[in-house]
């Protein structure tokens, strides 16, 4: 039993969240719903960590999916760097679950909650299925159902503001170009190499490379997916989605769909482009590393001036996203060990920072700023976390923050480019700017007067400090993810991406 | 020298182009939300023959084994590969539509320039006063 | 129970950190909060003693926690440098807590247990500076010190607090991830660990300009030494309480800048590779310029606190300096002067604080006369003055007879000539204080006629207005210290020595 799950748990994890949705529809039952849901990611974490395992243990893994072998039939193929990427999403999804009890019942309304559990899995499942499959054009179905059901979960926020609903547009009209740019890429390679597994393109590329075909769809592929990053400047989707949807999906997806995009991107740029094509100077020079830079201040420097705690760290995400560009941009190991450490040190600390934003918003029903006056007396809990979040964005010591940041800077040492280096250090010094805008307000003005505020409830409170401890104790303990960074990373540098057995069975 | 020849042998090219970019203007030039859907639209559709047309074979035939081991078959995969695309499109479509008639009940209005300035006014509404 | 070195550096961390949550949790009695708190002082500097003891017995007390990074790890060591720094931070802490308790309730600040709490941390991070085995882990505790009194900085809330809070967050953040985290990563790039190790671990990694360019950038990194331009966070902290500005700005965190800079000296460059690049060349000028300077703004402040704060800094400029020498004479110096210097001016802020719950002033000009009120309080002030300015039979005295000496060693006679001009400058500042409150009417005596033979100089016992003996005892305790470093100064030369190869 144990052994047949283990050699199906690649499909497992995506087939289960998938079909668990349309039960939470038929029923119709919140508190049904939720548990469903519930039941569902955490089984989906423990299943992604045992994934984890297994490829630290013993390299990467590779499923048949209906036992048709690739490149004729789909694969799933697992090495380091997804299987760490399941690992946030899955984590992030049943953190996320578990606060949504409380968050959800006040934002939406008990009749549309459990198609909000419906919409939240099929997004959960479209996102692992992105990080999991080795086909290309498989990838697009899964970005689509993971996109359609989060247009669909940033709507759902209209019951508080009406805005959601024209962000969620906005968001459907740029993802949904961004999605087919992706697949003219795709239909591209197809005309020449005429195949669309992944390990298998990057096989038949390489003599390819001269060709006009292969560099315009390595372009296609690149803008469709950096609309879907967010990366600046096709960040404009971002800051109102993320302002207006509900909580939970604000959180959920500031820590893992712009990370799943992330990862397909790295996958395409190493895995399936090859290094040395991608990274002829001129994308690295003049595409990611101005991109990223400008990120990192643009964003930043937009954040300082918010009046909108969400919105605030909406571009501290586009900023964040700056950071992970420009750990490509380097070429080097370092570099894209950085990059992967930042998708997971990134996840913990802004999905804690949205649910602490969260706890504020169920107590006094608003993200503005001015809600955040003297909260650190009222709520001091929520208060603490959203200060430790803060720091590890700050990237102080002793937080997630800093483990990225060191071998970013660490990287650009590498590289020989310590003007970069500077840079890096610089900007993190913006994110002091706009984290201690709320930190004033919150501790060192009083409480406007009148208004009693209460502390989050423990279901609240619980899930946001799970992910902020998570930020303390990888700072402090970052043995194990900079193992797993840099295992990943070297995975994707120099593995030949060639054909592996299945792993259920010979 | 423009070889005419080739640009014409490749006329397929041509209308997918035509198309996609029309699609990309109407999302970019019209304020209105149902156009711009429909521009949307425009933009998959082009996209979709493409595949269809590069699945062609000179020569080939529908891909329905006839069991003559000489015939020649266009490529089925990019068919099959597109009818998920339209399933998609499908769904984006009906998605996009139905979040249209959700802003025309919240807004009273589907023009973009109406509902920005709508939304200018509540955020103005929010603002903290300095 | 055996008490182990690995247990003893433990404790010295777990002792505060335990005490803060223990302050936190008895807030609401603070009768029993500040028993917590003077238990945690007294317990805290046992062990420091224990782990003295143990050193001086030939022991060796090394702890590895966990890897923070990969080869990495936070490690605790101790070495006599830091020996030195842990002792003069929690010895002090005891005397700061007494006086802290007469203060904040002589003043009935709020927020008290906040204050506390917070107070509690930072001295436990200027522990784990003290101790840190390698440059990863005392930058861990550098940050938790400049955040843990941030709370302390901005305790009354007002407008000038937050401002001054801000400045210090700033100008400490800043300096620290933009200069010092980079030539953090920067050392790890060359040399492939952050160890402290005796002769520094960059000889023969790097050479050229490099070398002076890392080193520039540790020393501003080091924003809580106030190397000019970087300085202007100690007069912005001084809205602080005066126990946070007596422990914290005159001793724990002032001096963890200080010895993070005498660490880096030694154990990252060693002496002798930065007297052969020629590397800390520059600093030399820096720190004097430095000196002089905020020695010369001191004499133009009349706000009590702010002119100590100045004072600082230009003080805290002589240990730069004894680095920049680059002998061994300049180390011990600097070393001395950690001590002497953290004795001399926690009683000079205590003072300070004193003379305000008694009397509710702040300016220079308002304490005329007021030396014959508070004789004790005024007392214990000269003999702090008299250390700053390096005048026997006080602990400052020594300090700067080494760091001469190390001026000449190197034929730096521009620096002599700092050195004494500056002392020059120390009671230009410092004298008139003491000399207006013994000398001088009572501002509001000036008009009234006095009969005929009255002594204004006199000491009159029965109109003594001193503050509350909680806020009394304590500074005149650190006089008399001050005044028995003078005696123990060869000792601990002795005890330095080691480190400097003599």
């Amino acid at each position: 039993m144990i052994a047949a799950l283990k050699a199906h748990l690649p499909i497992l994890l995506v087939a289960v969240p998938l079909f668990a949705a349309p039960l939470c529809a038929l029923f119709r039952h919140p508190l049904f719903a939720w548990t469903v849901s519930m039941l569902v990611t955490a089984a989906a974490f423990a299943g992604s960590l045992c994934l984890l395992a297994m490829v630290m243990a013993g390299g990467p893994l590779s499923y048949y999916l209906g036992g048709w072998a690739p490149p004729w039939g789909i694969e799933f193929r697992l090495d380091a760097v997804n299987a760490i990427i399941l690992v946030i999403v899955a984590g992030v999804g049943a953190v996320t679950m578990a606060y949504a009890r409380a968050s959800v019942g006040q934002e939406i309304s008990r009749a549309a909650q459990p198609l909000f559990y419906t919409a939240m899995l099929l997004c959960l499942a479209g996102l692992m299925g992105v990080a999991a499959t080795g086909d290309a054009f498989n990838l697009f179905v899964f970005l689509e159902i993971s996109s359609l059901s989060s247009y669909v979960i940033i709507a759902m926020g209209a019951e508080r503001d009406k805005r959601a609903l024209t962000s969620a547009y906005t968001y459907l009209m740029m993802g949904t170009i961004g999605a087919t740019f992706y697949v003219i890429g795709i239909g591209l390679i197809y005309t020449v190499t005429g195949t669309l597994n992944m390990a298998d393109m990057a096989a038949r590329i390489g003599e390819l490379e001269q060709t006009r075909t292969i560099p315009v769809a390595f372009a296609f592929i690149l803008v469709g997916l950096a609309l879907k990053l967010a990366m600046y400047p096709l960040h404009l989707w971002l800051p109102n989605a993320y302002t207006y949807a509900p909580t939970v999906v604000t959180a959920f997806l500031a820590a893992t769909s712009t990370k799943v995009a992330g990862y397909a991107s790295l996958r395409f740029i190493y895995t399936v482009f090859a290094a040395d094509f991608a990274f002829e100077e001129r994308t690295l020079l003049f595409l990611f590393l101005p991109l990223g830079l400008v990120a990192m201040f643009a964003s930043s420097a937009v954040a300082i001036f918010q009046s909108d705690v969400k919105r605030l760290l909406a571009y501290s995400s586009i900023a964040q996203v700056g950071y992970m560009v420009l750990g490509v941009s380097y070429g080097n190991v370092t570099g894209l060990s950085a990059t992967i450490l930042h998708l997971f040190n990134h996840a913990l600390m802004k999905g804690g920072l949205f649910l602490a934003v969260g706890c504020v918003i169920f107590r006094t029903g608003s993200h503005s700023i001015d809600a955040f006056r003297g909260l650190g007396r009222q709520m001091p809990w929520t208060m603490a976390a959203f200060v430790i979040g803060g720091l590890a964005l700050i990237g102080l010591p002793a937080t997630v923050g800093f483990v990225s940041k060191w071998y970013l800077v660490l990287g650009a040492f590498e590289r020989g480019w310590w003007p970069v280096a500077l840079l890096i250090v610089a900007s993190s010094l913006l994110a002091v700017i706009y984290i201690w805008r709320v930190v004033e307000i919150a501790y060192l003005q009083p409480a406007p007067a009148g208004v009693a505020v209460k502390e989050a409830p423990l279901s609240l409170l619980l899930p946001c400090w799970v992910l902020i401890l998570a930020c303390v104790v990888f700072g402090v303990y970052a043995d194990p993810t900079v193992t797993i960074a840099e295992t990943a990373a070297q995975s994707l540098f120099f593995d030949p991406g060639a054909g592996l057995p299945p792993m259920d069975g010979p | 020298m423009i070889d005419f020849a080739q640009v014409l042998s490749h006329y397929n090219y041509w209308v997918i182009i035509t198309l996609m970019m029309t699609g990309l203007y109407i999302i970019v030039a019209r304020g209105n939300l149902i156009k711009k859907i429909v521009g949307l639209n425009i933009f998959q559709v082009s996209v979709f023959l493409f595949y269809i047309t590069i699945s062609k074979v000179a020569g080939g035939t529908a891909p329905i084994l006839t069991g003559d081991p000489d015939t020649v078959y266009s490529n089925p995969l990019p068919h099959v590969l597109i009818l998920t695309a339209i399933v998609v499109g499908v769904a984006t479509t009906a998605l996009g539509l139905a979040l249209v008639v959700r802003i025309k009940e919240a807004f009273g209005t589907i023009e973009e320039d109406d509902i920005l300035e709508i939304e200018h006014a509540l955020e103005s509404e929010t603002e903290p006063q300095a | 129970m055996m008490m182990t070195p690995e247990l003893a550096l433990i404790l010295s961390l777990a002792i505060p950190a335990i005490g803060a949550l223990g302050i936190a949790v008895t807030g609401a009695r603070p009768n029993l909060r500040e028993a917590v708190t003077l238990l945690t002082a007294g317990a805290l500097f046992a062990v420091v003693l224990w782990l003295l003891q143990h050193h001086l017995e030939g022991g060796v007390a090394t702890l590895t926690v966990l890897n923070l990074l990969p080869n990495l790890p936070i490690a605790f060591t101790v070495e006599p440098l830091g020996l030195v720094f842990a002792l003069v931070a929690s010895g002090l802490w005891i005397v700061t807590s007494v006086y802290s308790i007469g203060y904040m309730r002589g003043n009935d600040e709020a927020n008290q247990t906040r204050f506390y709490v917070c107070f509690a941390i930072a001295l436990a991070s200027a522990v784990g500076i003290a101790f840190a085995g390698n440059m990863l882990t005392l930058f861990l505790f550098y940050e938790i010190l400049t955040i843990s009194t941030y709370p302390l900085v901005a305790h009354k809330e007002t407008p000038e607090a937050k401002a001054g809070a801000r400045i210090y967050l700033g100008i400490l953040l800043t300096t620290s991830i933009l200069f010092l985290l980079t030539a953090l990563i920067w050392t790890w790039f060359e040399a492939g660990t952050l160890n402290f190790r005796l002769g520094g671990i960059l000889a023969g990694q790097i050479e050229g300009p490099a070398v002076a360019i890392l080193f520039a950038l540790y020393m501003f990194g080091i924003g809580k030494a106030a190397l000019l331009p970087f300085h202007g966070w100690l007069p912005a902290a001084m809205v602080a309480p005066t126990p946070v500005s007596a422990l914290l700005h005159a001793v724990a965190v002032v001096k963890a800048g200080v010895f993070t800079v005498l660490k880096v000296a030694v154990y990252i460059f060693g002496v002798d590779f930065l007297a052969e690049s020629g590397a800390a060349d520059w600093l030399l000028w820096v720190a004097a310029f430095t000196l002089i300077a905020t020695s010369v703004i001191a004499v133009t402040k009349d706000n009590l606190k702010a002119r100590l704060a100045y004072s600082t800094v230009s003080q805290l400029a002589y240990v730069t300096l004894g680095v920049g020498l680059a002998t061994s004479m300049g180390i011990v110096g600097g070393t001395m002067q950690i001590v002497a210097h953290a004795l001399g001016k926690i009683t000079l802020f205590m003072c300070a604080g004193a003379i305000y719950v008694a009397t509710h002033k702040t300016e220079i000009s308002q304490m005329r006369g007021l030396g014959r009120l508070m004789p004790f309080t005024f007392g214990a002030f000269l003999l702090g003055s008299f250390s700053i300015i390096g005048l026997p039979p006080t602990g400052g005295a020594w300090s700067k007879w080494y760091l001469v000496m190390g001026a000449a060693d190197t034929s730096q006679l521009v620096m002599i000539g700092v050195l004494m001009g500056s002392s020059l400058l120390a009671i230009a500042y410092l004298i008139p204080v003491v000399a207006r409150g013994f000398f001088l009417p009572l501002s509001d005596q000036e008009d009234r006629p006095q009969p005929p033979g009255y002594e204004i100089s006199t000491i009159r016992w029965s109109e003594m207005r001193e503050a509350p003996i909680w806020c009394v005892v304590p500074p005149c305790l650190t006089a008399v210290l001050s005044v028995l470093v003078y005696f123990a100064a060869p000792t601990i030369a002795a005890f330095i020595s080691p480190i400097v190869g003599q």
